[in-house]
């Protein structure tokens, strides 16, 4: 007998009893919808958050100021005001073999003003590597340049929220807007990122050289910034450059060995395993009871093979004496109970991505259907049927054809 | 000889008690030949019908099937000889339900795998109308009368072509009149080559066999016209 011929009348017998079927094949069915809707939404989410942490910049490294240790008093985090631009551009010109660019960041914040419109905003003072670092570019204009950032020049570059609050109608561009007073020349407006992981519109902001901002907006003579922000060529060198970066940083600080860190290093590998790590176990949890629900289904197709024996007994009487062997007999049962598992794992596929989809448009979800999980629900549908068939099949292919034929 | 038993015994112990199914038969049929086995019910002519049809085996003796040694054969072999050199006819015809009649015919070949799909709905056809239901061929059973059933069942009987065909009181679920058509055809298909073994209780439907071979407790008591001994 053929496997194609066995399929076939595997497929007839299934077709016989349609409604029995379908109920048999309901465990299976709701399981591998499960899978399939889980890991698509699941995988959706984590791309999702991935790409908005991208977003912040690639591979990133942020320093922050840290505690500042006088006489044994620790002053709070942020405390120290020995982190400076200069730490920066020795990282950028000590490091290159790791590092690709470096920003400092000097926050201040205050009402920008143009004509009969005003918007609060914060003003971000950075260097020219910005754009490099956040991996951001300019809609229209130009960025500042060098000139700008040594003469600490009153020239600035929005984000898109901030233009279309203060320039509803017009170009922004080559106009001036006015912060605490002072006139600011915008260059151009940044490209639109959208909100970061943590929620906050990234476009709502104004860029300036930090020198700029440090002596117009923050009237300090002081040298510190808040941040820096150090952009890696590679992700996998995070903990080399964390190790190398901190290493500079002290010996510029002039730290010695009894001596606490001045500083916090902070990279995204750290949110990134937070949210990886969440999404696994939700993952866990979900495929746990998916599993569960297989695990049902495939007793469910273990009873009903049983009974589908039971019931076709004479049937398997005459096929015996027409010339059945009893291998014959253990195949067509196990193909019948993989037909009937893996006819309910497309329809679970099809439910499944059904339903994600469904709960995405819903729910503004990202999803994501990789071939893989559809081939592994697919694949894993028929090895329950296998598996589960296999002890009804062997009953049915180690009975004897006399009691078969005079079975009533 | 096509069929020879020799010293045939078949035993079933229920606790203490030994019973002999059969007790030492031997008997003979050669080709061409038409037999009706009789007997009263636990005579053993069922059990003999099973080991001819290699759905049993006996507990000691000989059985050779045109020429090849049976008796002690494993399963899957006995289901090959099965297939290639016996047809069977039951009582109640054991034909597939809800399966149309050419179904029901090819289904024999499907334990083989000489045939494509094409040549066996062909052969499965020419038996149809070689039993007279050349009109019948998507009728499922029960769309057909009892004698025409039973002709579907010969008809898949016929399909691998074999040498003998066993019969199981192959007229006891039927009319006189439909008994009357299916014994034609067994005596026709017999002038054709076939070689015949048919279990009855009924005298009319034996008389319609060449001869006929009595058992009575295991044993066989008579085997007029062939003279084969009885022990």
């Amino acid at each position: 007998m053929n496997l194609w011929m066995i399929l076939k009348v595997a497929l007839r017998a299934i077709a016989r009893n349609k409604t029995r079927s379908l109920l048999t094949a309901l465990g299976i069915i709701v399981g591998i919808a499960a899978v399939i809707a889980v890991v698509a939404i699941g995988q959706g989410a984590s791309t999702m958050m991935m790409s908005q942490i991208n977003s912040m910049g690639n591979n990133l490294i942020m320093v922050f100021p840290g505690s500042r240790n006088q006489g044994g008093v620790h002053s709070g985090s942020g405390g120290s005001q020995t982190l400076s631009a200069e730490d920066g551009e020795a990282v950028a010109r000590d490091l290159q073999h790791l590092v690709r660019a470096v920003t400092p960041i000097v926050r201040s914040g205050g009402q920008a003003i143009y004509q009969e419109n005003n918007w609060s905003t914060q003003i971000q003072g950075v260097s020219l590597d910005f754009l490099e670092v956040r991996n951001w570019e300019m809609e229209s204009g130009t960025f500042f340049t060098a000139a700008d950032q040594r003469a600490g020049s009153r020239v600035c570059v929005i984000g898109h929220t901030v233009a279309d609050n203060l320039f509803p109608y017009d170009d922004p561009t080559g106009k001036s807007l006015r912060i605490r007073n002072m006139p600011f020349k915008v260059l151009g407006v940044l490209t639109s990122k959208g909100s970061n992981s943590m929620g906050s519109d990234q476009d709502d902001t104004i860029i300036a050289p930090y020198t700029t901002v440090r002596r117009v907006l923050q009237n300090s003579v002081f040298n510190n910034v808040n941040m820096l922000l150090i952009s890696l060529y590679s992700l996998d060198d995070i903990p080399a450059a964390k190790t190398e970066i901190a290493s500079l940083l002290r010996q510029r600080h002039k730290l010695n060995a009894r001596t606490d860190d001045d500083f916090n290093l902070l990279d995204m590998t750290e949110i990134t395993n937070t949210i990886g790590s969440i999404t696994k176990l939700m993952s866990i949890l979900l495929t746990a009871v998916a599993s569960i629900s297989l695990l049902v289904g495939g007793i469910g197709i273990m009873n009903i093979m049983l009974v589908s024996v039971t019931e076709r007994t004479r049937e398997i009487g005459l096929r015996m004496a027409i010339g059945a062997t009893p291998s014959d007999i253990l195949l067509q049962f196990i193909t019948e109970a993989m037909a009937l598992s893996t006819v309910g794992g497309l329809i679970g596929v099809a439910i499944g991505v059904a339903g994600a989809q469904t709960v995405g448009k819903l729910q503004q979800w990202p999803i994501l259907i990789t071939e893989s999980s559809v081939i592994v629900a697919f694949l894993f549908s028929a090895a329950i049927g296998v598996f589960f068939g296999f002890y009804p099949a062997l009953r049915a292919s180690r009975l004897n054809p006399i009691d078969c034929l005079r079975y009533e | 000889m096509l069929i020879t038993l020799q010293n045939l015994f078949k035993t079933y112990r229920m606790g203490d008690n030994v019973v002999h199914a059969l007790d030492d038969v031997s008997l003979t049929i050669a080709a061409g030949d038409f037999v009706a086995i009789m007997g009263a019910s636990g005579s053993g002519k069922s059990t003999l019908l099973n080991i001819l049809g290699c759905l049993d085996t006996p507990t000691a003796g000989t059985y050779l099937l045109d020429g090849v040694q049976v008796s002690n054969m494993s399963r899957a072999k006995l289901a090959r000889i099965r297939n290639q050199k016996l047809g069977f006819v039951f009582q109640n015809f054991n034909l597939l339900a809800r399966t149309s009649a050419l179904e029901n015919v090819e289904l024999p070949t499907f334990y083989n795998g000489y045939m494509s799909g094409s040549q066996r709905r062909k052969r499965a056809a020419e038996m149809l109308d070689r039993v007279g239901l050349g009109n019948r061929h998507e009728h499922t059973p029960a769309q057909l009368s009892g004698g025409q059933q039973q002709r579907v069942a010969i008809a898949r009987a016929l399909m691998n072509n074999p040498p003998v065909i066993l019969a199981d009181e192959p007229t006891g679920n039927l009319d006189t009149r439909s008994s009357a058509e299916i014994m034609e055809l067994f005596a026709r298909l017999n002038q054709e080559g076939i070689t015949i073994v048919m279990v009855t209780h009924e005298e009319d439907i034996a008389a319609c066999a060449k001869r006929k071979v009595m058992m009575r407790d295991g044993q066989v008591v008579g085997a007029p016209q062939t003279g084969n001994p009885a022990p």
